[in-house]
């Protein structure tokens, strides 16, 4: 976070997590490293019978380690219907399994499955449309909570994340974006079997314990991050407009209404799909000899079901052929962005758009922070960025903006456009190009002592890419992109009918008396 | 925390967050309390749990001896660490400079030292203006960057080792012949108005900024608060006053990365040894009353969620019972395991986020604060619930489980503090500044593993007074039902947070930015 221009376009409604804060190493700048060969001198791979890839990168600066386990799954792949149901998932795999978290499995087991047939039962009544009986449902109600405190008798709560913390583990969490869900954390060396043994149970022996009490703790994080933050607010419903098709246009954390309904059930159906050794890559990286550990990680990553990758879905966004906007009027200050769909990651021009995004709002130098902060000074920040809300399907190219106090977004719009059109009609210049390409080189090699951001991208690119060494392979694309390039995509993209906007207009609260509120 | 910052939204780049170290509370524990009570329940009715875990072996772990950086005093007193790193091809750097916000002496002109951290970056020097250093610097990936924070300002650098000396140069450039520009101080007044009337759109901002002023007094070193009136009076000479006096402190540099340690200890020795002998800031005496007990509201109708601060005054690191302090923390709201989490979230189900402990900061008191978040109607229920666990540290005995995991989880990832090499240099500077000794981390270490259960047991009752707290409430009013008068802690107290507007009559001062 080293320039101030992205404090409040970019928030913690970013990314869904298991505790508070994240920081997503995901997009990974790419560029050629310290270099590929000493990593790949230092980097061991191995794809287990069951599917899951296990890589283990060796860095003996410090006798610790950090993980990242990456499933290829994540809140676009919920059931219609089930919309938050991938990240559900994600906070029960911190509940325990059969042999940790439970006083009894036996008898706990048995009480679940009464709990998820007072759910049913419950559901069925509440969902009735007509007819429905409201004593009975009262009763159906204390039924499932007394199904739930019979079966929390046998849970001992929290014990996986204790038995992991008392073990040293550091920096403890998870996250779900709509593309993929991630496990990871970093603990001293000497812990790896026990971190192996606790991985590898929760991965593959997951029990839905306490699930709808963890519920109404998701519930929970999406009021804060969604209901009650308005710039969380406003880009639900930039997305939800930008989409009519494809599920990046759903509430990744859940709409309400399925999101309080979502039962055990379901959880495990989509554990069963989604989490099969296919789906997984599981990244090491640290004080680790990978010919002493790999036999031991390969003895318990064994334990995770096989199983084909799941079948990818059908759905593909339409083309657009209509501007779409979003107003949103309330009693907060303003606020615009705007959406362009722009393709998937695995698009020959991915590295152009990364151009884009560099030349128009990395640091001081940026576009849009020399015209609309420095020059015009109508906005306090103003960037682009991409791919948003995902990355592995047709996405979005936003540009956002922040006015001044007496500025307007009608203000913003106009200057973005401005700039846009720049990018459309003249070709950038020959140094904004080289400093797009050098950044990116060096925010490589940054990334390269630190463990734990390692570990993100080599799970990442090996799951994304099918090889990790693409994170150095990338810089290829990225020496190759050109000026007429860049004006080529802006042209093809940059072009209102393929345009969604969504703005804040700040109302005084007289006129919110006299029209009753804006959205909620 | 204690930052009052935190309310601006747009303080400059600072690389060294920990001056502004909020209550570090170190991950995990348990509250065995429900477990037992289940068990004596339940006699005899479950099998023994096997905890395969643990059976795993845990080997020795590898030798590790930190690398410490290399101290050496200037003649006058400046301190400079030397941190070499030769894993990547990079040097980075800072100086840090003794005084900040909290040292501002015209409360007119409250705010002055943002817009110094933020603006004596994009003066530039004369010899290269804000923007061409942008340009200068962006070619080569590299960085140059000011900030201000509460007790400190700071110039910072980092670039690959090929680019080092001119960006070094440049660095120093700017640290010794700013050229504060009318312009770009105008720009950074903008950009902070910016954050000013926005400070009320965050619930979660606006309990912390507010639960601090409980805590601290609205106007004090910690938590006044820059206004559109006070920002607008500040002027360049401002600027340059808190420069030219600041830069006589005791500043301390720090360099790591990729070098020669020889031909850096001279390039740094040439750049500073020339300065006249440092005159040391006076030295603090912060004292605080703590807040006047109660329960303080504020509205916010676009919310779905109230944020819960509940709030009292902390401690500094000096206090000896520092080491008993983390573990009571670890207990009360460190991780998952802790008495906070257990019961709000995992039992109650009523927040995702939850958490708190008794602070402590290097140099002045800290907040105790513990914190809940949870859906308007469970207000009442959640804050309850967190009240009753702080009370219980004085009431529900700490059992030896507890101390255990408590203890277990702070000094197994004990090792996180140093296991890189430029963690290990901040801690170096950090203690520096502070005046603490070197091998501090080494002594609450010994002190940590010494902590015993009477020791908990004890600093719990000399600490934790539940009649002393304040309670605030931010949420939509409307929806809290029953009402914070449940909570029985008498009146609730309205805070107005409404943001001066100048050029308007106090009666509509400021409503259309609530």
């Amino acid at each position: 976070m080293r320039s101030r221009a992205f404090s409040w376009i970019w928030k913690s409604w970013m990314m869904k997590s298991f505790l508070v804060p994240m920081l997503a190493v995901l997009s990974f700048a790419v560029a050629q490293g310290q270099d590929l060969k000493s990593f790949e001198q230092r980097t061991t791979t191995k794809v287990l019978p069951n599917g899951l890839t296990l890589i283990v990168c060796e860095r003996p600066e410090a006798p610790v380690f950090s993980f990242s386990t990456f499933i290829d799954a994540g809140d676009v792949n919920d059931p219609s219907g089930e919309s938050g149901l991938a990240h559900m998932f994600e906070h029960l795999a911190f509940k325990g399994t059969s042999e940790i978290g439970t006083k009894d499995y036996a008898a706990e087991k048995v009480a679940l499955a009464k709990v998820e047939a007072a759910n049913d039962a419950y559901e069925a009544e509440y969902l009735k449309q007509v007819g429905r009986d409201e004593k009975k449902l009262a009763e159906l109600h204390k039924a499932f909570v007394e199904a739930q405190a019979e079966a929390e008798k046998y849970v001992i709560p929290n014990q996986f994340t204790e038995v992991a913390d008392a073990n040293g583990a550091h920096d403890l969490n998870a996250g779900t974006g709509l593309d993929e869900t991630q496990f990871y954390w970093s603990m001293p060396e000497n812990r790896l079997e026990l971190w192996a043994w606790l991985e590898s149970g929760r991965l593959s022996d997951t029990v839905p314990r306490e699930f709808y009490k963890e519920r109404d703790v998701v519930f929970e994080e999406r009021r804060m991050r969604t209901d009650s933050n308005p710039i969380g607010r406003l880009y639900e419903q930039l997305v939800a407009t930008a989409y009519v098709a494809h599920n990046y246009g759903r509430s990744g954390v859940g709409w309400p209404s399925e999101l309080s309904q979502i039962n055990a059930t379901e959880a495990m159906a989509f554990h069963k799909k989604y989490y099969v050794g296919g789906d997984i890559v599981v990244a090491v990286v640290g004080d680790v000899k990978a010919s002493e550990a790999m036999p031991m990680l390969e003895k318990y990553f064994s334990k995770v079901p096989g199983g084909p990758k799941p079948e990818d879905m059908t759905t593909v966004e339409p083309k657009q052929f209509a501007e779409k906007s979003v107003i949103i009027r309330e009693q907060t200050q303003p606020f615009y962005v705007e959406g362009y769909h722009r393709p998937s990651y695995r698009n020959p021009d991915d590295a152009v758009y990364d151009a884009i995004q560099d030349i128009m709002s990395n640091g001081r130098v940026s576009r849009m922070y020399r015209s609309l902060v420095e020059q015009q000074q109508i906005a306090a920040e103003a960037a682009g960025f991409s791919p948003y809300p995902g990355d592995k399907y047709p996405s979005l190219f936003a540009f956002a903006a922040v006015p001044l106090p007496g500025h307007t977004p009608a203000q913003m719009r106009e200057a973005i456009h401005k700039e846009i059109e720049k990018l459309k009609t003249a070709d950038v210049t020959d140094a904004e190009l080289q400093m797009y390409k050098t950044r990116a080189r060096a925010d490589l090699l940054r990334g390269l002592a630190d463990n734990q951001g390692l570990a993100n991208a080599l799970s990442e690119y090996q799951t994304r890419y099918g090889d990790w060494r693409e994170l150095f392979l990338q810089l290829d694309r990225v020496d190759k992109v050109t000026k007429a390039d860049i004006r080529r995509v802006a042209n093809q993209v940059f072009v209102a009918s393929n345009r969604t906007s969504a703005e804040i207009d700040t109302e005084t609260p007289a006129a919110a008396a006299k029209n009753d509120g804006g959205a909620k | 925390m204690t930052n009052r910052d935190q309310g601006s939204g747009v303080r400059g780049q600072s690389r060294k967050k920990w001056f502004v170290d909020s209550p570090a509370f170190p991950s995990g524990s348990v509250w065995f309390g429900a477990i037992v009570a289940t068990l004596i329940a339940l006699p005899l009715l479950h099998a023994q749990q096997s905890k395969p875990w643990e059976k795993i072996p845990t080997p020795k772990l590898h030798d590790f001896k930190p690398q410490q950086p290399k101290r050496i005093k200037l003649k006058n007193g400046i301190v400079v660490f030397l941190q070499e790193d030769h894993e990547l091809p990079f040097i980075s750097g800072s100086v840090m400079i003794p005084g900040g916000s909290r040292d501002e002496t015209e409360p007119a002109k409250t705010g002055l030292l943002d817009l110094y951290g933020a603006a004596w970056r994009t003066s530039g020097t004369e010899k290269m203006d804000g923007d061409a250093m942008d340009d200068f610097l962006e070619a080569r990936a590299a960085h140059i960057e000011t900030g201000g924070d509460v007790d400190s300002t700071a110039v910072s650098w980092d670039s690959l080792k090929g680019d080092s000396d001119q960006v070094f140069a440049l660095a120093m450039d700017l640290l010794f012949h700013p050229k504060f520009s009318e312009e770009k101080l105008q720009l950074a007044k903008e950009q902070m108005a910016t954050g000013i009337v926005r400070r009320n759109d965050d619930e979660g901002e606006i309990a912390e900024r507010e639960s601090a002023k409980l805590v601290y007094g609205a106007n004090g070193p910690y938590t006044r608060q820059p206004e559109l009136a006070t920002i607008s009076a500040v002027t360049l000479a401002d600027l340059e006053a808190w420069h030219d006096r600041t830069l006589k402190g005791k500043l301390i540099v720090g360099v790591s990365g990729d070098f020669d340690p020889v031909a850096m200890e001279a390039k740094v020795r040439a750049a500073f040894e020339g300065l006249p002998p440092v005159v040391a800031l006076p030295a603090r005496h912060d004292e605080f009353a703590g807040p006047k007990p109660g329960v303080y509201f504020i509205d916010k109708e676009d919310v779905n969620q109230s944020n819960v601060e509940i709030v009292g005054l902390g401690t500094d690191r000096r206090n000896p019972d520092v080491p008993a302090l983390a573990v009571m923390n670890e207990i009360l709201g460190g991780g998952f395991g802790s008495r906070l989490f257990q019961k709000v979230r995992t039992e109650l189900g009523l927040a995702y986020e939850v958490g708190g402990g008794f602070g402590m900061q290097y140099d002045h008191p800290a907040l105790f604060q513990a914190e809940v978040l949870t859906k308007s109607p469970s207000t009442v229920d959640a804050t309850k619930a967190a009240l009753a666990e702080i009370a219980g540290l004085n009431t529900k005995p700490f059992t030896e489980e507890e101390l255990k995991r408590a203890k277990d989880s702070i000094l197994n990832s004990f090792l996180f503090r140093y296991d890189t090499k430029d963690k290990v240099l901040d801690e170096r500077e950090r203690l520096e500044f502070y005046g603490y000794p070197a091998d501090y981390l080494e002594t609450y270490k010994a002190g940590l593993e010494k902590v015993t259960l009477a020791d908990v047991t004890a600093v719990a009752k000399k600490y934790i007074h539940p009649d002393k707290l304040a309670v605030l409430v931010v949420g939509n009013g409307p929806e809290i039902k029953p009402g914070l008068d449940a909570l029985d802690l008498g009146p609730v107290h309205p805070v107005d947070i409404t943001i001066p507007m100048p050029g308007r009559p106090a009666g509509e001062a400021g409503t259309a930015e609530k």
